[in-house]
């Protein structure tokens, strides 16, 4: 049976895809090799794991400004995930959600990185604020 | 959002499509944080470095001031971060053609706009400083807390296409820190000891950016002694911000907002005790290798004090690998002017103006001059380099230009 958690803060398209879950932060410019696709930090619990294509459920926005842009670029090569799923956000990935329309959900009731599991087949609806485990 | 008159005219289009576009990107942005309305905005600061704009952001950039119909020119002071190069030392620091050729499609775009090109993270010592209360729109996270914090301003963290919007429409969504009940303390944290070096303050500002962990976290510290110099407070914000994405802080007794406790946090609320040996343990975690191959002072821009001081440590020294210190464009000529410039690069150093180290494709440099063990003081520089991959030690001011003497990183 399907399990759907709801979000207090939503954009972007609809969604569906794999979900690339870790209870970590997330930062474009400080977490990601963007022409590998990959995970680069070094300490970070996905380093080394492609991001492309996958809805990634994670923790926190970390770092700096650079995201705003980062996505919006990341997307014009096709190297970009394909939602962002957090517990919280900051205005920096929103403003680049925004920018280069990509799905986004965050503020849940529980921790979101506990509740999906990695791996799992998930949907994503910003037009009706939630995320489903299919 | 509610819409006054000016804002449904600017949303219909009355004011041209570039203001129409920025205010409907806005919108989405206000909307996502239940933002109730605009407030008006004095100042905004762009950061748009084109390793993060790439082709796609150039072109979108262009796009927009292609346009000539209706207002296409920003409304209120715009101005830039740094840009993703020196011109001058672009061929020295292994940068492309291509990516200098970006970065110049990107200054002329931005010039057809209206901004002005001031190319610096510390607008708030050489720019102008915000007051408080005042609202603006910054990019640069360093940028943001230091107004928050030191000056008492209020500004959320703006992206480059959120301030370039807010500079085009002379507003921002009213929600985070431009709202008083957000800039109540959430997080109390008691420090031990009063940092003397600036890798000491970065290194604070670092621990407790991890501790209180997200953007709308506010820490409100106590502890501290004396007066912090501005350089300090600096190195303290953009590190909490980098490693918590904090946007503000409250130092009890010091900055504007938290005269006393009472101001700005419940008595109740939980303490956290941070200590030297804490800061001790991160400066040691990025401590993995005792060679260096390069050294660099950057993010933020040195100001004129910090290049006094490092010309007077690079007196009679001569440098065994290449050691960089990089500036503003409005610091940069004082800079030549007091003889710094001439005293640091003597001892075989190289002082850089308008970039900032991380926001200049530092992948392509490491790879182009095979740089991977990086020295540094700036703990904000060392947080962001690792997913670079470069092996960055943090330390102070004196250790760095040692190292960059005898290439070694002396362990503490």
């Amino acid at each position: 049976m399907s399990k759907i958690f709801k979000a207090r803060h939503a954009m972007g398209p609809v969604v569906c895809g794999p979900a690339l879950v870790a209870n970590d932060g997330f930062s474009a410019r400080y977490d990601l090799d963007r022409i590998k696709g990959i995970f680069s930090r070094p300490a970070h619990k996905l380093a080394g794991q492609s991001y492309v294509g996958k809805i990634l459920v994670l923790d926190t926005a970390k770092g700096g400004v650079a995201t705003a842009w980062m996505l919006h670029e990341m997307k014009s090569r096709g190297i970009v995930p394909l939602a962002l799923v957090l517990n919280s956000v900051n205005p920096i990935l929103a403003q680049g959600a925004a920018l280069g329309d990509v799905a986004m959900l965050a503020g849940f009731d529980e921790d979101i990185t506990s509740a999906v599991p990695n791996g799992a087949d998930v949907e994503v609806n910003p037009a009706e604020g939630w995320v489903k485990v299919i | 959002m509610k819409l006054n008159d000016e804002e449904q005219d600017i949303l219909a289009g009355k004011a041209g499509p570039v203001p129409q576009q920025a205010l409907q990107h806005q919108i989405k942005v206000g909307d996502f944080f239940h933002a109730k309305d605009f407030v008006p905005v004095t100042q905004a600061h762009i950061m748009a470095d084109t390793e993060s704009l790439g082709e796609a952001g150039v072109q979108w950039l262009e796009a927009l001031a292609a346009t000539t119909e209706g207002q296409h020119r920003v409304r209120i002071p715009t101005i830039t971060d740094p840009r993703g190069t020196d011109f001058a030392k672009a061929e020295w620091l292994g940068q492309t053609k291509g990516m200098v050729d970006l970065e110049q499609r990107a200054i002329v775009a931005f010039e057809k706009l209206g901004v002005a090109m001031t190319n610096t993270c510390i607008n708030y010592q050489t720019i102008q400083p915000p007051t408080r209360n005042e609202h603006t729109a910054f990019g640069d996270t360093g940028v943001v807390i230091y107004a928050n914090s030191v000056c008492g301003a209020r500004s959320n963290f703006e992206g480059g296409p959120s301030a370039l919007s807010a500079g085009l429409t002379g507003r921002t969504p009213r929600y985070g820190f431009h709202l008083p009940e957000q800039r109540r303390g959430t997080v109390r944290i008691q420090v031990d000891h009063t940092p003397t070096t600036l890798n000491g303050w970065g290194g604070l500002g670092g621990v407790i950016g991890r501790l209180a962990g997200n953007y709308w976290a506010v820490p409100v510290i106590e502890g501290i002694e004396g007066a912090p110099r501005s350089d300090q407070l600096k190195h303290f914000g953009a590190s909490m911000a980098s490693f918590g994405s904090i946007a503000l802080f409250h130092l009890v007794g010091l900055t504007p907002e938290a005269t006393k406790l009472s101001d700005v946090a419940a008595s109740d609320l939980p303490v956290h005790r941070v200590t030297k040996a804490d800061v001790e343990a991160l400066q040691k975690s990025y401590h993995t290798d005792d060679t260096v191959d390069v050294v660099v002072f950057s993010a933020p821009q040195l100001s004129l004090y910090e290049l006094g001081d490092l010309a007077s440590l690079c007196e009679g020294r001569k440098f065994s690998v290449p050691m960089l210190a990089v500036t503003s464009p409005q610091v940069k000529p004082d800079s030549d002017r007091m003889g710094y410039t001439a005293r640091i690069e003597a001892a075989g150093g190289s002082v850089l103006s308008g970039m900032c180290f991380y926001q200049s494709y530092a992948r392509e440099i490491s790879e182009a001059r095979g740089w991977k063990r990086l020295a540094t003081n700036s703990a904000k520089l060392v947080n962001i380099l690792g997913g670079y991959g470069y092996r960055p030690m943090l330390a102070s001011m004196e250790a760095c230009v040692d190292a960059a003497v005898s290439g070694k990183m002396v362990r503490t």
